[in-house]
């Protein structure tokens, strides 16, 4: 396989607070390849949206990133760590390098602009084309991701649009400065099921036909099935499994990810049947467990290895990355136990 | 900081998570102390003050303001300077200056002029007070005035006037606020569009020449309490307005709330929906609008009586004080008049930030 | 008035229609409807879960909440079997509501505005027993008691405040809380979309326990497809207002009788890797309650038009029984829906 477009290595955001550190993310491993979508998926508290913050710098205060490795490799072949960037130099980056696609379309945009002149904004900052130029391209831009009437749409107010419609014009403000990276942070989770099946189309599509490489963070792990060729599942801000989806869906290894898999509910399943559930509920981030950090709900904890020490990412034969007692790691986390003790 | 005990936490009231959040914010703690002791100050005026504030004394007129001496030659035996009268041989008019000669010693909780302490008990007890004063002998602290009057005693009294006057505006403000932005809210249609655009023409006329036609109607021979009582009405007809919008607005958030819908679901009466479930949500707005509302209040005030519009002399209050403030020849003369402002500023700065602090603890969202 | 409805029935809506006008102006002129609910017909049997499925703006929100009068209809009828006898719930005032209102509960969507701050949550708990003079204090610990434990909620938490809980455990708080007037009917307003996905199954399994334990009946309001195939016993599909089809539950996802139910159960995303090749992608946006297309209201979004569906509204039919589906072309069509498999995962 080619080599990565973005490589992240032992990356860790904390936050400091007057309450205390909350290890938001806690040393995450993944990379992205051109064509191919990385499925970031984990339920609240995990780090993943706090993991693309991070790539792009925009961490909220009081956070910040305080280690790890963010390797982007640009069209020029030449490698930059992202993580070693200022503000001002990271600016460069965001838009023709990588984009990011929110959640909350309303949210993100202003009210006050056109949504020509937003896209415009991006275009006019990075490319240098008046603004002519720039509403053209926006025009091009919103018939690309699908908006009807692209010319008269592009005068609109984000108020006049409707949901898929403004998450589309997301999209489109993203792709403006034709960014290799795409990050899209539970880009269909406020949208109808309808509505999302459209977008998530629209993305595919690009990907296609643009060789867009995407991170997609959700917690849908239907949408990770349909969308990813590769899933990093995250669990209080490690990335308890990677793998490609194939394997991640039909032979998961870790505890997590198969009582994750179990506990959902699906079209597919007969009615009225009882989920199995994981027990106990997501510790509070100030509240960490010792050890491995799943331990407290585990189905298949191993005892006192478990409860002491933190299992490493364990590189297994067929090419995936687990965190877990089970798969590895146990004799150097025993042997350095004893050697505490000692 | 530690970590707050999980089982402290899961059953403290949201008021004692309202504190806890205060306590936090340095400012507005600072805040809260200095104005709690301001207006203990304020109660114990009286006892506070060491000068008659009425008494005058065309000798002792713009005396500059006389430290007080703590140690003589036999150690702690504090002590002020006492005045003599100089005749000018040019005027020949008795000057009166301090002699530093004479030393006049202070007593502590000794007799002074009368008052009544809390309003209601007559003693003449005092924190210092001078003994074997002669005719023009004081502790003048901060000076005098021209009409020979301690400064620091009408200090006392007129900080108690000017922080009371702010409070009893503030409580017919918050009633009528209350009322009207409760029954705005409650009922809506027809009357919440009445009140709402009755606040709103009260709140487009300019108050400064409102207040001046409503100050100027009131008749001369009316006594001091009589304006006092007046200018606060005054003050607070047009200051409800404020509140009664504060409270509008979280009455109509509210109703949307869940919680209230179940309480209906259940079968409550529309007055235990608001009495149980909606004034305990936002009485913390409402503290915190009121620590607003209330340096409002007392600026107003000051602003009035400084112009001549508002309480009169024999009156005393902060407005009153920097009334002998307002010339420059006055200052040039004794500029220790203008000390008069500190307290306002300082009182003023700490309730704004006791207000910002409550109101960040009371919504850490909003 | 005569028994109207069949015994097993509890609720019985007949064409229920909630309209809201929009004012313009300085004069606040009613210039349209937005049209919410438009003509809706379903009843609830005793015992069973009926789910309420659609999208943004089908209505189903504002129907439930018609059926629990926080709103009053427009029109039709919302007949309700209670204490021996039948009542038309769309035809009372509110004072006549309010000795009802404890027969038909909710709980709803989300755990963070749905508890009172201020209260413990025995008090939330018992609220309902204290408003309708139900025993004495003593009694209705007692009662408050037996309900968290029934929701699986340790008896010692009970003078803890709401913030001291997760969002599931807030969400069985408002489960125990609906259940303390041993209601009649439970409207559960998408009860499980605010949760964290592995705690949707925790609150989905009790609720389902306690529909077996107390016999209660759910009206499940809920636009994830996956979550009602897990509850419902029948579903009912609404778009724009106008409810599209209703049938039970396993032959509605097995083979769908109207288009737009066969959209939505191509769009839901499911756990299965490259699920997606057979997806059919709907154009067009949603329709506007506020100004639906002439005829049928998903026509022009709909494979399967033809002129008849621009022009004329088809009305829900009884093509099979207990199956109904308002389309022109039900009978003719023969549309894709989800298999039911085992087991997902190993």
């Amino acid at each position: 396989m080619a080599d990565p477009i973005l490589s992240v290595r032992g990356l860790k955001t904390q936050f400091f607070g007057p309450e205390g550190v909350v290890r938001a993310v806690d040393g995450v491993d993944f990379d992205v390849f051109e064509g191919r979508t990385l499925g970031v998926v984990g339920e609240s508290g995990c780090g993943k949206s706090v993991t693309a913050r991070s790539v792009l710098g925009i961490v909220d205060r009081p956070g910040r990133v305080v280690g790890g490795s963010m390797k982007l490799r640009r069209a020029n072949g030449e490698v930059v760590d992202l993580g070693t960037l200022t503000n001002e130099q990271m600016r460069k980056y965001r838009g023709p390098e990588i984009a990011l696609v929110f959640q909350e379309p309303m949210a993100s945009f202003s009210q006050h602009y056109t949504i020509g002149n937003q896209i415009g904004e991006g275009i006019k900052l990075h490319m240098g084309l008046d603004d002519r130029a720039a509403k053209k391209r926006a025009i091009e831009l919103l018939d690309m991701v699908g908006v009807p009437q692209p010319a008269r749409r592009v005068d609109d107010y984000p108020f006049q649009l409707s949901g898929g419609l403004r998450q589309r014009v997301m999209i489109a403000m993203a792709l403006s400065c034709d960014p290799r990276v795409l990050i899209a942070d539970e880009p269909t989770t406020a949208l109808d099921v309808t509505t999302q099946a459209q977008i998530l189309d629209l993305l595919r599509t690009l990907q296609k036909d643009r060789g867009l490489a995407i991170i997609l963070i959700t917690h849908d792990m239907g949408v990770i099935a349909e969308m990813a060729h590769d899933v990093s599942v995250m669990y209080l801000g490690r990335a308890v499994e990677t793998g490609s989806v194939k394997e991640i869906f039909e032979t998961p290894k870790h505890p997590y990810t198969r009582a994750l898999l179990r506990s959902i509910p699906t079209v597919l399943a007969k009615p009225r049947t009882r989920l199995p559930t994981i027990a106990g509920s997501i510790p509070h981030p100030f509240d960490r467990p010792k050890g491995c950090s799943y331990h407290p709900r585990c189905a298949e904890i191993i005892g006192a290895v478990c409860e002491k020490a933190e299992p490493p990412a364990v590189d297994t034969d067929d090419g995936r990355q687990v965190r877990c007692f089970l798969h590895g790691g146990m004799e150097e986390a025993k042997a350095s136990l004893q050697g505490a003790s000692a | 900081m530690a970590q707050i005990d999980s089982e402290k936490y899961a059953v403290a009231t949201q008021l004692q998570l309202t504190w806890w959040r205060f306590r936090r914010h340095k400012l507005a703690m600072i805040s809260l102390v200095l104005l709690v002791l301001v207006y203990l100050l304020a109660i114990f005026a009286d006892f506070l003050a060491t000068q008659d504030p009425h008494a005058t004394d065309a000798r002792t007129s713009y005396i500059a303001p006389q430290p007080i001496q703590w140690f003589d030659d036999n150690g702690f035996n504090p002590h002020v300077y006492g005045i003599k009268g100089v005749r000018d041989m040019k005027t020949f008019k008795l000057v009166y200056t301090v002699d530093p000669n004479r030393k006049v010693y202070i007593d502590f909780f000794g007799q002074g002029y009368e008052y009544n302490l809390f309003g209601l008990i007559p003693t003449k007890v005092h924190l210092m007070t001078l003994r074997n004063a002669e005719r023009g002998d004081g502790i003048y602290i901060l000076g005098t005035d021209l009409l020979g009057r301690d400064l620091w005693s009408r200090l006392m009294v007129a900080t108690r006037v000017s922080l009371t006057i702010g409070l009893v505006g503030v409580s017919i403000s918050l009633f009528l606020g209350v009322l009207l932005g409760g029954i705005s809210a409650v009922y809506g249609g027809i009357v919440d569009t009445m009140i709402q655009r009755t606040i709103e023409v009260i709140r487009s006329m300019p108050t400064i020449p409102l207040w001046l036609g409503l100050a100027a109607a009131l008749p001369n021979n009316w006594s001091v309490l009589q304006v006092y009582f007046a200018i606060t009405i005054i003050i607070s007809l047009l200051a409800w307005t404020d509140l009664a919008r504060v409270v509008r607005g979280k009455f109509l958030a509210l109703k949307e709330e869940d919680f209230v819908m179940a309480a209906e679901l259940a079968g409550a009466s529309q007055g235990r929906i608001i009495f149980r479930h909606m004034l305990p949500s936002f009485a913390s707005h409402i503290i915190a609008a009121v620590s607003l509302a209330l340096p409002a209040m007392i600026i107003s005030e000051t602003s009035l009586s400084f112009l001549g519009l508002g309480l009169r002399p024999p009156a005393i209050s902060w407005g009153i004080l920097l009334q002998d403030a307002q010339n420059i020849q006055t200052l040039a003369l004794a500029p220790w008049l203008l000390i008069s402002a500190i307290p306002v500023v300082v009182v003023i700065l700490a309730f704004n930030f006791l207000g910002d602090g409550l109101r960040d603890a009371a919504d850490p969202y909003g | 008035m005569s028994e109207t409805i069949p015994p097993e029935t509890i609720l019985e809506v007949t064409d229920l229609k909630k309209h809201f006008p929009i004012r313009r102006g300085l004069l606040r002129k009613v210039v349209g409807q937005v049209k919410a609910v438009d003509g809706v017909s379903f009843s609830i049997r005793k015992g069973e879960t009926l789910a309420l499925v659609g999208e943004s703006g089908c209505g189903k929100t504002t129907a439930a909440r018609c059926i629990l009068r926080a709103y009053a209809p427009t029109g039709g009828a919302i007949k309700f079997k209670v204490e021996g006898r039948e009542v038309d719930l769309a035809a009372l005032s509110r004072s006549e509501l309010r000795p009802l209102r404890r027969h038909i509960q909710m709980v709803f969507q989300d755990p963070y505005s749905s508890l009172n701050p201020r209260m413990v949550v025995g008090d939330i708990i018992g609220e309902p027993l204290l408003i309708n003079g139900m025993g004495d204090a003593v009694a209705r610990r007692k009662r408050v008691e037996e309900l968290m434990e029934l929701v699986q909620l340790p008896r010692a938490y009970y003078n803890r405040f709401p913030h001291a809980f997760s969002g599931g455990q807030r969400q069985r708080i408002g489960i125990a809380r609906a259940l303390a007037l041993n209601p009649t009917l439970i409207v559960a307003d998408e009860p499980v979309s605010a949760l964290d996905v592995s705690v949707q199954a925790q609150v989905l399994n009790l609720m389902l326990d306690l529909q077996d334990q107390l016999g209660l009946t759910y009206l499940f309001v809920a636009h994830d497809l996956s979550v009602v195939k897990h509850v419902s016993d029948r579903v009912a599909v609404m778009y724009v207002g106008r409810m599209v089809e209703l049938a039970e539950t396993e032959a509605l996802f097995e083979r769908p009788l109207h288009p737009y139910t066969e959209a939505l159960l191509s769009a839901a995303p499911t756990p299965v890797p490259g699920a997606v090749s057979n997806r059919i992608v709907l154009e067009r946006e949603i329709a506007d309650p506020a100004n639906p297309p002439p005829g049928c209201a998903f026509h022009p979004r709909c494979r399967y038009a033809v002129d008849a569906c621009r022009a004329v509204v088809p009305e829900m039919t009884e093509v099979q029984p207990g199956r109904f589906v308002a389309c022109h072309r039900a009978a003719e069509l023969t549309l894709a829906g989800v298999g039911a498999v085992e087991h997902v995962v190993d």
